[in-house]
């Protein structure tokens, strides 16, 4: 079942591009990437799911209702960490956790001590007493712990050290075995990798791809790596060949075609090291990207 | 219920300021009346020998400095003004501050209706104005008894002055709401609301120095003059006009609110 169903949303600010004609829908139980480049339009699409913006056309659906005729109702079970994360700053911490929790119907502080104990958020200091990071972990435990159904997750871990971004993950993958379904939008490639099922790829404010992780890094390039003295690279200038390049006898490039054919061309080689590996995400988008 | 109190929990301490401000003002200018009072007629014949115009900028022309409550006018008018500048403050920031420091994201992505967020927010800034306004009355009443040495005056008078001060905050409070809704971004409440206070303020002496009636519709220091109301003991018709403003800012500003977009980090 789709939990959010995205149809032919658009949005411009007066003239500027949001997104636009952006359709996709994610399944109950995923974890969702949306991957793309800055300005590209990933948090627009978030922000319109929380109906902090209109859309100019089209819908978006969560749980099957409108977000925007049915959004107070929604957001009783989402969940939304935003990039930057602002809070009323003569607060203490507590007093915000608390007020966040009085407009959730289910009782959330046992969860919200529980929160706080695994980010070691004082509970005590002032909102402005608080570094980046720790802010950070103040709109986790605040979008977290009404254990939504659905989490909308912002450049998540931007400000925080890669302990708290481990724990975080670990946090979120839980939260999804749970059974919530989750939105991760990042330009981080190596965190949607770790963590997504499927991704969508979104660039200057269309998605241009929705994909499977795994069919994304299988139906792929190859990245191959072959070593050989005197190894002449022409020899490897076939169709599917990628980026082919020769640094200090070692001859590297990505392929995409039957694996037999670059097999056969490399043994013509007396090599002395060969590697093929599955290329890393951020190496398939880069042509996306570009 | 929980925003009205937080809303109301974050102006606390500006009411209690503007409260004990407007107390003060009250008691400065009652203290001095006595004295006054005493050479009350040299003062009067003094203030004729000013040019009328500027007497008129002030609204010094038609009052009778001896009278308990012509000398209160002093004091009313100066409420006036903070009253003003006050309610613009919490009109203009009801919803503006939200944005300008980024808590509306996390207030507009919790489970309730932007209605229900303004109203509340109103609700909260209206409870704060009221309370500033019951300071008004008691101070009002509390200064004018110790200090008019026995002199009469008509309470009635003082009920029909004081009951304009709602409206007189509803306008400002609402009118500013309205004007921070149409702008795309208030970067600082202070320059708006000082503006809309005394160019109001200003409207209304222009209006009289210059006779100028036409100046006088849109200003509510003009619907709720104090000496009107005073040497008349009835309201000026022309408060239906503030009336009217405030019903159509309060419906723009719902109107507006809930289309507008909530930008992120510009």
């Amino acid at each position: 079942m789709s939990i959010i169903e995205v149809n032919n949303l658009t949005k411009y600010y007066g003239k500027a591009r949001g997104i636009v004609d952006v359709s996709f829908n994610v399944d109950e139980g995923e974890i969702f990437g949306f991957v793309g480049p800055n300005g590209a339009g990933k948090s627009t699409t978030i922000r319109l799911f929380c109906s902090l913006i209109y859309p100019s056309s089209g819908e978006a659906k969560i749980f099957g209702k409108d977000v925007i005729k049915y959004g107070s109702e929604i957001r009783q079970d989402i969940g939304y960490l935003p990039s930057e994360v602002f809070y009323y700053d003569r607060m203490k911490v507590i007093d915000l956790l608390k007020y966040s929790a009085s407009f959730y119907q289910k009782d959330c502080t046992e969860r919200m001590y529980e929160l706080s104990d695994l980010m070691e958020l004082e509970l005590r200091r002032r909102i402005d007493d608080l570094s980046y990071g720790n802010r950070k972990k103040v709109g986790i435990v605040q979008g977290l712990m009404h254990q939504p159904k659905v989490l909308l997750l912002d450049e998540p871990t931007s400000g925080l050290d890669p302990l708290m971004q481990n724990r975080f993950y670990k946090l979120i993958r839980e939260e999804n075995e749970r059974g919530a379904t989750v939105f991760l939008s990042s330009h981080i490639l190596g965190v949607v990798q770790k963590m997504c099922t499927r991704v969508a790829i979104i660039k200057e404010g269309s998605v241009i791809k929705i994909e499977d992780i795994k069919t994304l890094q299988q139906d792929n390039y190859k990245k191959i790596r072959v070593a050989a003295n005197d190894l002449d690279p022409a020899q490897f200038n076939l169709e599917g060949v990628l980026n082919l390049e020769k640094e200090n006898g070692v001859v590297r490039f990505f392929y995409k075609g039957d694996i037999n054919v670059i097999m056969r061309k490399i043994s013509e080689n007396e090599v002395s090291d060969v590697t093929i590996e599955e290329p890393t995400l951020e190496e398939i988008f880069m042509h996306y990207y570009e | 219920m929980n925003i009205y109190k937080h809303e109301f929990k974050m102006l606390s301490n500006s009411v209690i300021t503007w409260s004990l401000a407007l107390s003060m003002i009250i008691f400065l200018v009652m203290s001095i009346f006595s004295g006054f009072a005493e050479s009350a007629k040299m003062l009067n014949e003094a203030l004729t020998n000013f040019p009328k115009e500027l007497l008129m900028a002030f609204g010094l022309d038609k009052i009778d400095l001896s009278s308990v409550l012509g000398f209160y006018s002093l004091a009313f008018l100066f409420c006036q003004v903070c009253l003003a500048i006050q309610a613009a403050n919490y009109g203009f920031s009801l919803v503006s501050v939200e944005e300008r420091d980024m808590t509306a994201d996390f207030l507009l992505a919790k489970p309730v209706s932007r209605t229900k967020i303004l109203t509340s927010k109103f609700l909260a800034a209206l409870t704060g104005l009221t309370i500033t306004n019951l300071v008004v009355w008691i101070s009002s009443f509390a200064f004018i008894q110790l200090y008019r040495d026995g002199r009469p005056y008509d309470p009635k008078t003082l009920l029909l002055l004081l009951g304009t001060i709602l409206a007189f905050q509803l306008f400002f409070l609402t009118v500013g709401l309205l004007v921070s809704l149409i702008v795309r971004r208030v970067r600082s409440v202070t320059p708006y609301s000082m503006a809309l206070a005394f160019g109001m303020y200003v409207l209304s002496a222009f209006g009289g120095m210059l006779g100028e009636d036409k100046l006088d519709i849109i200003t509510p220091f003009k619907h709720f003059e104090p000496n009107y109301i005073i040497s008349n003991a009835t309201y000026d018709p022309l408060q239906l006009v503030s009336v009217a403003v405030i019903i159509l800012s309060i419906a723009g500003s719902y109107v507006l609110y809930l289309r507008r977009d909530i930008h992120s980090v510009v």
